[in-house]
């Protein structure tokens, strides 16, 4: 049983959690994630950790709404709890002094650089963020990443904010002016991960990306998270969830994240249909559950 | 010779209990059961098993003993039962098994105990596993339990992984005296018991009482703990003040085929396929979140031939696959599951296709999977296992339909805790090398046992080790040295 100490909206649809976690805390390194279970008739989902309190044992999540899980837990408030958080897992990211590593965040990948860019920031890169979202009030640690940066520049698809377009828009820009880079980390939808890996390959710039297949356990036990990287099978939750931008088969794990669409779908619908009974179900299906686990603390 | 042993509860001459046949284990019917996921065998009656135990010879050398893990006392347990005394029967039977519920409904009697049986080299051997079975629900029907305690010893145990090495190696250590807390990964305890063998064979709520039970004995238990990446060996030892470590994380990661097409949407490792349905309740979908794919109506295939794969199989069925075959690359002799559970699986309209093995997947239209390109096999020289080495033959390849593939060829060492222990020795497999007599690692304080040590292997043989390993923790914990 986790409790949620703090729980704010940071754009639509967006929330940031800060939950108690004093093992996962002390643990926490840039670039790993938790998984969690909402409630007893809950799915695991994995979340990166955006950032760790180990001092005061909290860790806190940057949350996007998509589908049934993530609308509920993104319906929490401070004082619930959430049934299973479990980590930290996944590889930590690789962090040393590259010399110019470019950051680029699309959407919620904004939150879940954030951690990498600042470690390597500490270290002595020197940092270059790009961070996407499709207008002004999506555009979500826009503060707390140009305080770890060199320059940051925001692009929006709208162009209500920043530079108009995409970040591959920018990237290419800085690409063409021929800005010395030696890393390039990548966090966002696949195919900006994609479109980001197609423009450094030809430069032979080494690009890493955080990928994001359907996880179960989160600990190499189902083997449902495999990517196929370099033509080989890796399970995503042990061997990454970072890999090699180049060596990746984008539209392998585009296609395994579609398998459950449809059943996806019947989820949320439900969950719109009557979102309080959904909400409920949490708040005392996960009081009760705790009973069932032996009062777990 | 053929009068009963002096002061047998059994009257019947020896030559008369041959003539007794085997009891058979009332089922519910495959037309059914097809249909749900209720447990097969619903167990003997308390005349049936006073039955079934009348044909027991009391050999003066119970072989049967010897050749269990644990050396259960069959023969002195089934007397009790002959004897009408189901409770002391029980009781027997926990000095040296503490899951009998589990055993009775899992163990590989063939492999063990009857197999030894000296009735089965006249016929059939005593039903012994079913008869540890009725014992145990006996005893859980009948709710009276003698709770051990023991004099607290101040000292404290960690159990990594809550599956049958753990939870019996937790048993024996809290009847110690000592302090005893498992971490289990997952948020459910009981490990492949829970996560892997479906409701079918083993219903969630006989691992559950044993769970409450040894919550009642003191045991303690944190879920969602990864050891390795939550807490280290090392952190438990040094900062948590753990004096022992007994390590029970099984076998846990899928191997694959390495065969193009493994990717397709459609295939899966046999751990997703039954951790979906099993610990996450896939089959419950929408009343549980965690989504599977719809299986009605769609042809199906298993890649193996161990208890894993009919698992799948069968549980696909009852999913309402259409056409559900079993594909195995040796011949039906080789199959490594239990006998019970492939005589199960035929009578429910499973497809055997012996000495077939895949050599790739192919695409539908649509990108998922449409079919497995299989070749016929032939039998060579024996392996390394000793069993005799499948051979493709040339010019046999052929197509099978399907929507849905699942591989159960195995599993290989999970490396997180090997790779965050400094010290701890494993073999050229990448499991934990530990001393079989004693369990110890070359790490002071740190056992191991199960299948991280053995590879996948059995529940009574996981639990044996947990129980080796109890003992030497107990006798390290006592004596202080290593
Ligand atoms: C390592 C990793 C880190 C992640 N970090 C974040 C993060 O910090 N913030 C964030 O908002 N999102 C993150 N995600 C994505 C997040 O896990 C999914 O958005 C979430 O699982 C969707 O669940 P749902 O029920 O709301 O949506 P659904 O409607 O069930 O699914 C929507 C889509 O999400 C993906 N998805 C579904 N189930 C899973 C699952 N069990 N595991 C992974 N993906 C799934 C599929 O592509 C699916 O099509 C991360 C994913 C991974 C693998
Ligand atoms: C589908 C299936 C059917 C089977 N059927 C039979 C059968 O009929 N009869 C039979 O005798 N045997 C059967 N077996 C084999 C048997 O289940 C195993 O041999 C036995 O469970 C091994 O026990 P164990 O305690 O070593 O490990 P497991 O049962 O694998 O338990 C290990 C536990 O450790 C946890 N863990 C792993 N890593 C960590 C970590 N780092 N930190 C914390 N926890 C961790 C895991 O989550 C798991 O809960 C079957 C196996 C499978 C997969
Ligand atoms: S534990 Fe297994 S092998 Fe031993 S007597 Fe019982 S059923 Fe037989
Ligand atoms: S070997 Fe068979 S007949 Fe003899 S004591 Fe054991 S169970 Fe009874
Ligand atoms: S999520 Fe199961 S192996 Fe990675």
């Amino acid at each position: 049983m986790f409790l949620i100490l703090e729980a704010k909206s940071i754009a639509p649809g967006i929330r940031r959690f800060v939950i108690q976690a004093p093992r996962i805390a002390r643990k926490q390194q840039p670039g790993q994630f938790v998984i969690l279970r909402l409630y007893e008739h809950g799915e695991r989902i994995p979340l990166t950790i955006e950032s760790s309190d180990s001092a005061k044992g909290t860790i806190s999540i940057v949350v996007q709404s998509v589908g049934k899980t993530t609308r509920l837990l993104n319906s929490l408030q401070a004082g619930d709890t959430i049934l299973d958080v479990v980590g930290p897992l996944g590889k930590p990211s690789e962090i040393k002094n590259f010399g110019t590593v470019v950051v680029i965040g699309g959407g919620v990948g904004a939150a879940m650089a954030f951690p990498t860019a600042a470690a390597l920031k500490r270290v002595g890169n020197t940092v270059i963020s790009i961070i996407g979202a499709r207008s002004r009030e999506f555009v979500i640690l826009e503060r707390e990443l140009s305080a770890v940066s060199d320059a940051l520049t925001v692009t929006t698809d709208d162009g209500s904010y920043g530079e108009p377009g995409l970040v591959t828009g920018k990237l290419r820009q800085l690409l063409d002016q021929g800005t010395h880079i030696d890393l390039v980390l990548a966090v966002g939808p696949i195919p900006m991960m994609k479109a980001v890996a197609d423009l450094t390959r030809a430069q032979r710039i080494p690009t890493i990306v955080s990928l994001n297949p359907i996880m179960i356990d989160g600990t190499g036990m189902c083997g449902g998270c495999r990517v196929l990287v370099g033509g080989k099978s890796r399970f995503a939750c042990v061997d990454g969830p970072e890999f090699d931008a180049h060596q990746v088969d984008f539209d392998v794990l585009l296609q395994r994240n579609s398998i459950y669409r449809g059943q996806e779908r019947e989820s949320l619908a439900e969950f719109e249909h009557d979102p309080e009974a959904q909400i409920e179900l949490v708040r005392t299906g996960s009081a009760e559950a705790c009973v069932l686990a032996g009062g777990r603390s | 010779m053929s009068q009963p042993p002096a002061g047998s509860a059994n009257p019947l001459p020896l030559k008369d209990r041959m003539k007794i046949p085997r009891q058979s284990m009332p089922e519910q019917p495959a037309q059914e059961r097809i249909f749900n996921f209720f447990e097969v065998n619903r167990g003997y009656s308390e005349e049936l098993a006073r039955q079934e135990a009348r044909r027991c010879l009391e050999c003066a050398k119970p072989t049967c003993m010897d050749n269990c893990p644990v050396g259960v006392k069959v023969r002195e347990f089934v007397q009790s039962i002959v004897a009408g005394d189901f409770r002391g029967a029980a009781a027997i039977i926990r000095q040296d098994n503490v899951l009998p519920a589990i055993t009775g409904r899992v163990c590989p009697q063939e492999d063990h105990c009857e197999a030894a049986c000296k009735l089965h080299k006249k016929g059939e051997s005593l039903g012994i596993g079913y008869l540890e079975r009725f014992v145990a629900d006996y005893e859980q029907r009948m709710g009276i339990r003698h709770v051990p305690t023991a004099a607290a010893t101040g000292r404290k145990v960690a159990i990594v992984g809550s599956g049958p090495a753990g939870l019996s190696a937790a048993g024996d250590l809290v009847q110690k005296g000592h302090r005893v807390c498992v971490f289990e990964a997952l948020h459910e305890l009981g490990g492949v018991l829970v996560y892997g063998i479906p409701e079918f064979r083993l219903p969630k709520q006989i691992i559950r009482e044993q769970l409450d039970y040894m919550r009642a004995m003191g045991v303690e238990f944190e879920t969602d703990v990864v050891v390795g990446r939550t807490v280290t060996i090392d952190e438990l030892i040094e900062e948590e003040g753990y004096d022992a470590v007994f390590i029970a994380t099984g076998a846990g990661s899928p191997l694959f085929l390495g065969i193009p097409g493994e990717h397709l949407n459609g295939v899966y490792s046999a751990n997703e396929f039954l951790t979906r349905i099993n610990l996450m309740h896939a089959w419950q979908f929408p009343a549980y979140d965690q989504p599977m794919v719809d299986l009605h109506g769609k042809d199906l295939a298993v890649i193996g031939g161990g208890n894993t794969a009919l698992d799948a199989i069968r549980s696909a069925l009852r999913l309402g696959a259409r056409k559900a075959y079993v594909l195995y690359r040796r011949s039906e002799a080789e199959m490594p599951a239990r006998a019970e559970e492939v005589k199960h699986a035929r009578q429910e309209g499973i497809e055997f296709h012996m000495l077939t093995g895949p050599l790739e997947f192919l695409p539908d239209e649509k990108g998922w999977l449409g079919a497995a390109r299989c070749v016929r096999m032939a039998l060579g020289e024996p392996d390394a296992s000793g069993r005799r080495r499948p051979q493709p033959i040339a010019g046999s390849e052929f197509d099978v339909p399907l929507s849905v593939a699942v591989i159960a060829v195995g599993t290989s060492a999970n490396p997180v805790i090997q790779s965050t222990t400094p010290g701890l020795d494993t073999d050229n497999r990448g499991y934990i090398a530990a001393d079989p007599a004693t369990q110890r690692t070359s790490r002071r304080g740190v056992f191991a046992g199960g299948d991280i040590v053995t590879g996948s292997a059995t529940v009574i043989l996981a639990m044996g080790a947990g129980r080796r390993a109890a003992k030497s923790i107990h006798e390290y914990l006592c004596a202080g040295s290593w």
